[in-house]
């Protein structure tokens, strides 16, 4: 049989969403026959990665807490996409936002009030964003690339984590160990479900996507950095101005990142210690993907993404598979969606149509 | 500082240097002929993870390299296949072949986690290196003279052979090379196989060079630096090896550090972060003499749409 490729006038729309449901699909089922192969139990990893956090109910409070740092650096990241940004040092300025407001908490331990929290949330943007600062501005004034301006800054970042919990910032009381004091009751972020681990994090993540499905859908700057991705010429000869949307698309993908990270050091870790940095920022490069770049699919994606995650660890407990197999399923989702992509933009004619196509 | 130190001194800067030089002269290759592989630091986990296994299993060095160069092509035509036949986007693709790669190093080096193995000293007779001076001539890892040898071999087959000069047509103006008969998809999946083998050899350094021991991601973003020193090297290969030592000393005076336990006085975390400061650092030389006119090939990073 034959099949040739055509190129479709425009982009499809119900490939572009169908797409990643299939790449999730196709993941589960090349998942499950690779690692049989390698000597796993295939089929139980995929019943544990992809079903049991969906069925087990026990599971859904953590899958609101991890999908929510996932949702908010991915839904940064994919504005910066749209314009052709690659920021994909969004794990350094996860941690910039954590040390900020860590910085902010250690400086207001003996003290109260309601205003602790919110400066430290605060804070953890500005931390995030600066961290941006500087790939936005070798990028906009020399052309220096923000792929690894970005990423150099994200090991810079794990450095200087680390030598402010062993030096500076370690917790007297700590019998030494290589971490800050725990935060006061006034630094933690409150939870929203009684008697579960569901915190404020959550409902702001959902709040973070849906603004930001409204600002690229509704507004000039979406339109802006969307022109300025596909077609920067255009958009120099239409006046916008495309140094000012990269310096835009950084800052906010740098401050959501540093937004996610700080919740995280309020939330669930309730303290600065050296294993902070736990992959959000690069899982997020999928979530962004997976999302196809918009806001409202980046949720759908990071719960797709919090589902392995979460079902990971469930794995690594029931059937001892290892921790760094679902890196390799979310890769292969990776693969498998971009691989997609060209179903979006072209259909697939079987048969032989070569005379009509001539003539 | 004494003469044996000092000699142990570079023996230590090009030893470290010799993984990026070698990954770097693949990308460069890769990059010449218009693609941009962001996949470096995952084939280079890649490889670095076969040589681990083989040396563990076989204790035969020749063979973990061999295995990790192959294993390296074999990752980097996941990214060919999807960026040039499907025409994915590269960026993205890339970013994929790292997770992916350090996914598979992560489940496949596990099983090596406290085991060691021999590394891939001189093959040269010990009397050769006796004296300080001719250790530095004879007293190196083969790896280290196959760097070298890479540099000049790259740098002949772009410049002074027909085949390089059909792949750098093909990276500074696909259309026209594909207008005149070349196939600049067969060409670019060439260019990216040589890639991943390269950063196949460059991951297999790691445990046969560096330190015998497996530990999850060992390569600690030397793949990255890598990419930047292409940059850095304006896309010439011996301007790579300059790049690549100046790296290494950098790199160095991390690990002495480190092991001397005075820092001076600075923290011993500054000296970690070194490497990656000294990036960003040359990245912003580099543009500054540059002055806006780039030396990438005009391709880069493209995907190749040739009219229907």
């Amino acid at each position: 049989m034959q099949f040739r490729l055509e190129k479709r006038p425009e982009p499809s729309k119900a490939m572009l969403y169908l797409t990643p449901v299939g790449a999730v699909l196709a993941t589960a089922l090349v998942g499950a026959i690779v690692f049989s192969l390698i000597g796993y139990n295939g089929l139980g990893a995929v019943r544990e990665i992809f079903l049991t956090p969906l069925l087990n109910p026990l599971k859904w409070q953590d899958l609101a807490v991890k999908s929510a740092p996932l949702i908010i650096i991915a839904v940064g990241l994919s504005i910066g996409y749209r314009a052709n940004v690659w920021n994909i040092g969004a794990e350094g300025q996860y941690v910039l936002g954590g040390l900020a407001g860590t910085g902010i908490a250690l400086l207001t331990r003996d003290m109260s009030g309601p205003w602790i929290l919110p400066l430290m949330i605060g804070g953890g943007v500005l931390g995030g964003m600066a961290w941006a600062v500087l790939p936005a501005l070798l990028r906009t004034r020399l052309q220096v690339n923000e792929i690894l301006t970005s990423l150099m800054l994200t090991y810079v970042a794990i450095q200087l984590l680390n030598y402010l919990v062993i030096g500076p910032w370690k917790d007297p009381m700590g019998f030494g160990f290589p971490q800050t004091r725990m935060f006061t009751a006034d630094q933690m972020l409150p939870t929203i479900i009684p008697r579960t681990i569901v915190h404020l994090g959550v409902p702001i993540a959902l709040v973070v996507a849906v603004a930001a499905w409204f600002m690229m859908s509704r507004s000039v700057f979406g339109y802006q950095v969307k022109v300025v991705g596909a077609a920067p010429d255009a958009a120099r000869y239409g006046g916008f101005s495309v140094n000012r949307t990269i310096w835009l698309a950084l800052l906010t993908s740098g401050a959501l990142a540093g937004l996610a990270g700080v919740l995280e050091a309020a939330g669930p870790f309730g303290r600065m210690v050296p294993s902070f940095p736990t992959n959000y920022g690069f899982t997020a490069i999928i979530v962004a993907f997976l999302g196809r770049l918009n806001p409202l699919g980046i949720i759908f994606a990071g719960l797709a993404m919090a589902i392995a995650v979460v079902g990971g660890e469930v794995a690594q407990t029931t059937i001892k598979l290892p921790a760094a197999a679902v890196g390799i399923f979310q890769s292969m989702m990776l693969f498998f969606l971009l691989a997609s992509d060209l179903l979006v933009r072209y259909r697939v004619r079987f048969g032989d149509r070569t005379v009509e196509a001539r003539a | 500082m004494s003469t044996e130190l000092l000699i142990a001194v570079i023996i230590t800067l090009i030893g470290a240097s010799t993984p990026i030089l070698i990954a770097a002269l693949g990308e460069l290759v890769v990059e010449k002929s218009g693609v941009l592989n962001l996949g470096v630091e995952g084939m280079m986990l890649i490889g670095a993870v076969v040589a681990f296994a083989v040396t563990f299993a076989t204790g035969n060095h020749w063979l973990a390299i061999l295995c990790a160069a192959i294993a390296g092509s074999a990752s980097s035509m996941i990214f060919a296949f999807l960026t040039l036949t499907l025409s994915a986007n590269q960026v993205a693709t890339g970013l994929a072949l790292t997770i992916f790669g350090t996914g598979f190093s992560a489940l496949f080096g596990q099983a090596y986690t406290g085991k060691p193995i021999e590394l891939f000293r001189s093959v040269f007779p010990a009397e050769l290196a006796t004296h300080p001076v001719w250790r530095l001539v004879f007293g190196h890892s083969p790896l280290v003279y196959f760097s070298l040898i890479m540099v000049v071999a790259v740098w002949f087959f772009l410049k002074k052979t027909r085949t390089g000069l059909i792949l750098r047509a093909v990276g500074e103006n696909d259309l026209s090379a594909h207008s005149i008969g070349y196939s600049v998809v067969l060409t670019r999946y060439a260019a990216v196989a040589f890639g991943g083998a390269m950063a196949g050899i460059a991951g297999s350094c790691f445990p046969l060079l560096l330190t015998p021991q497996w530990a999850e991601r060992l390569t600690a973003g030397r793949g990255w630096i890598a990419l930047a020193l292409v940059v850095f090297a304006a896309w010439r290969p011996f301007r790579l090896l300059a790049g690549a030592y100046l790296f290494g000393l950098v790199m160095t005076i991390e690990l002495y550090t480190k092991a001397s336990g005075s820092t001076g006085f600075l923290p011993s975390e500054f000296w970690a972060a070194l490497p990656y400061i000294a990036t960003i650092v040359v990245l912003v030389l580099i543009s500054l003499r540059r002055s806006g006119q780039s030396a990438a090939p005009a391709c880069l990073g493209k995907p190749f749409m040739p009219a229907q």
